[in-house]
């Protein structure tokens, strides 16, 4: 008896605040970020894309039907079991309506897996691999900015154009390295050249100079950096070290602005780089880098902007539709038309992969950049089919054949 | 072109002299450890932390206070060295009488506690360290380009060894060190201050990996993470080379640099475990290490 008078109190408080709990769920429209917040692709998107989507919080008016947006955020240190299991509790417990996030392929295809079993809607911002609107691709997933498709597409076809025929990759040991390594050599061949040999590196390498011997010894015109982040702005610095870079043409077949600014212009001058967006393309992307400029005194990334549209458009499709049911808003986000700072005239397909214009840039000698952070100069504008190709992935589920 | 095992040899004796460089990191490395255990029977956990603190110590030296790397490495093992002494004096003392699995726990546990806070502080992907003025450019060995750094480094690490080395083997100070390690009541009746000598080389022997640090910080980024990777491989070749013997450590570390480098070219999916494998090797045939004493 005396253990049930005191097992009344604290199962009583406990009672009262779990239900608090649920109701504060129902009261408000959850965003989830789960990202490389320390690791190698820290910079890339990181805490920056986390100041993005606050900027389009605030910018949306921080409520949409009369609930208040909440951002929960935590690094998923690039550990897919992480990324899943976060994602995970905040489905169950949190009441999470969307998650924006990846910065790892590997990842995001842990969590892609998540989005579908929980019906939460999930935008693969960072992440590359063409996989996740392929054979992995999910009803709930979008995959929002770019992918390997569209970087060999750009870069490798361009540097194979130019004469770089034979190709050698050092390649990032998990699933987005070697689908880039994929896409690359589909490219490479298409345009008559040929691969001579490729070597797997694990995540997060600094010192590729055995690496980097290899893809010497073997000959080849191209040096195939099929890696990003860190690993790709270490692997370059290595090859200029070691000479490599007179006798190879380095591929940059993924790399972002902050890559660049923390290579320099005399390290990366001259390489050719694929992405989505750029912050000095015109007047809107230009004002959007000024804001963003003004709180993280750097110049956005392709993938923070992307974070802060695919914000934008998840809220606008809430509200057009008045309801945060997750099948609802899909059907809204894959009907319509995407018109903002991050892409003219995109859309979402069938396969969860947003199609958009792609640039082909050459990152600039040091005497042709004017202003800090003028890093590009655009080579070739490329349709969004031209980039990600017209027809969707035939390996992904969702298709009909 | 000549082929050794099909493969060129131009890229064997590429790969050789990479493996001449982490062989250096491996031999500056275990002779710290060696140091540390061979004198005071500690097995030294940390010894990976110490390194990482000593290149983030140069990193923040340049970064903040402006000092240049030549200062960085006399100031960092200085420095941390000192941290090294504090540590022993405040902690490690207290475990010599106990089972040396006590100095382990701690050693690691700091190991894991430095760990933590650097990657609070300072993120865990690395941090990039500019190679000196003095040492930039190239030698051009015809089946190679040498980096001037990387050849500096192979110098350095040779130097300090061989250095170190005399002094425990053939000076008046590494006979009593050595004498105090055999019998330190013996030689404390002698007069001679054993604990300090004690704390002294514990403080050697991270300033030792202190200075490794440093030297590595230009080549690889300085990230927190950069002494637990190292760590294990250093155990295994402090193990081959015998866990007391200074020599042992010296040169077990340059051959399985080495070797590591061979294996990259020839079998580079085996070049992560085959210090491991050897270590095996060497343990079955001959348990006190290649140089131990039994």
């Amino acid at each position: 008896m005396k253990i049930q008078r005191f097992a009344i109190l604290p199962c009583a408080l406990f009672g009262l605040f779990a239900g608090s709990q649920a109701m504060a769920a129902g009261d408000q429209v959850v965003i989830g970020d789960i990202d490389d917040l320390s690791g190698v692709y820290a910079d890339v998107a990181g805490q920056g894309a986390i100041e993005a989507v606050i900027m389009a919080i605030a910018d949306f008016g921080g409520t949409v039907l009369g609930k208040k947006i909440v951002l929960l955020s935590v690094d998923h240190q690039n550990k897919p079991d992480i990324g899943a299991s976060k994602f995970r509790e905040w489905a169950d417990q949190n009441g999470l309506n969307v998650l924006l996030g990846g910065s790892n392929t590997g990842v995001s295809i842990a969590m892609s897996k998540v989005a579908a079993a929980k019906k939460v809607p999930f935008f693969a911002i960072g992440a590359g691999g063409a996989s996740l609107t392929g054979v992995d691709c999910t009803p709930y997933s979008v995959h929002y900015a770019y992918d390997t498709t569209a970087l060999a597409n750009g870069t490798a076809s361009v540097i194979v154009k130019n004469g770089g025929k034979s190709w050698f990759f050092l390649t990032a040991d998990y699933a987005f390295g070697t689908q880039l390594q994929d896409s690359a050599t589909k490219v490479v061949l298409a345009n008559g050249g040929k691969v001579l040999g490729a070597v797997r590196v694990p995540l997060g390498t600094t010192d590729f100079s055995s690496f980097l011997l290899q893809a010497q010894s073997s000959g080849a015109q191209v040096l195939g950096l099929a890696n990003a982040g860190t690993d790709f702005s270490n692997s370059l610095k290595g090859a200029t070290e070691f000479g490599i870079t007179k006798t190879m043409t380095p591929a940059a077949l993924l790399a972002f602005l902050s890559d660049i600014h923390s290579l320099t212009l005399p390290t990366a001058q001259g390489l050719y780089l694929t992405t989505g967006w750029y912050w000095d393309l015109n007047e809107e992307t230009r004002a959007f880098g000024k804001r963003y400029f003004e709180k993280m005194k750097r110049e956005p990334t392709m993938d923070q902007a992307g974070y802060y549209s695919a914000a934008m458009q998840y809220l606008k499709a809430v509200k057009a539709v008045g309801t945060t049911d997750s099948d609802q808003v899909m059907a809204e986000l894959k009907k319509t038309k995407i018109n903002d700072m991050f892409a003219k005239n995109g859309y979402i397909r069938a396969d969860g992969l947003m199609i958009h214009t792609m640039y082909v840039m050459q990152v600039k000698k040091p005497a042709e950049s004017k202003y800090p952070w003028d890093y590009y100069k655009v080579i070739k504008v490329m349709s969004g089919e031209e980039a990600f190709g017209s027809q969707p992935d035939p390996t992904c589920p969702l298709i009909k054949k | 072109m000549t082929t050794v095992l099909g493969v060129p040899l131009p890229a064997i004796l590429g790969q050789l002299m990479l493996g001449l460089v982490n062989g250096s990191f491996y031999a500056l490395l275990s002779l710290g450890l060696a140091v540390i255990f061979g004198l005071l029977g500690i097995v030294n956990f940390a010894h990976g932390a110490f390194y990482m603190l000593g290149a983030f110590a140069a990193y923040i030296g340049l970064q903040t206070f402006g000092v240049n790397y030549w200062f960085a490495l006399l100031l960092a093992p200085l420095l941390v060295g000192l941290l090294g002494i504090g540590i022993e004096r405040l902690f490690l003392r207290h475990l010599y009488r106990l089972d040396p699995l006590y100095g382990l726990l701690l050693t690691f546990g700091m190991a894991l506690i430095a760990e933590g806070i650097m990657r609070d502080q300072f993120g865990a992907s690395g941090k990039s360290y500019p190679v000196p003025e003095l040492l930039r450019g190239v030698f051009d060995l015809g089946f190679m380009v040498l980096p001037i750094y990387r050849a500096w480094v192979v110098v350095a690490s040779v130097t300090v060894c061989g250095m170190t080395w005399f002094l425990i083997e053939r000076t008046r100070l590494g006979a009593t060190l050595r004498a105090a390690t055999e019998n330190a009541q013996l030689v404390q009746a002698f007069g001679i201050n054993v604990p300090l000598i004690v704390m002294g080389t514990y403080g050697a022997g991270v300033a030792l990996a202190a200075l490794a640090g440093v030297l590595a910080a230009p080549v690889v980024q300085v990230s927190p993470l950069m002494g637990s990777s190292l760590v294990i491989v250093v155990f295994a070749v402090v193990v081959i080379g015998g866990m007391g013997s200074i020599i042992g450590a010296i040169l077990s570390g340059l051959v399985l640099g080495l070797i590591e480098g061979f294996t990259k070219v020839i079998y580079p999916e085996a070049s992560n475990i085959v210090v491991f494998v050897i270590m095996a090797v060497v343990l079955i045939w001959r348990p006190a290490g290649l140089f131990g004493k039994e």
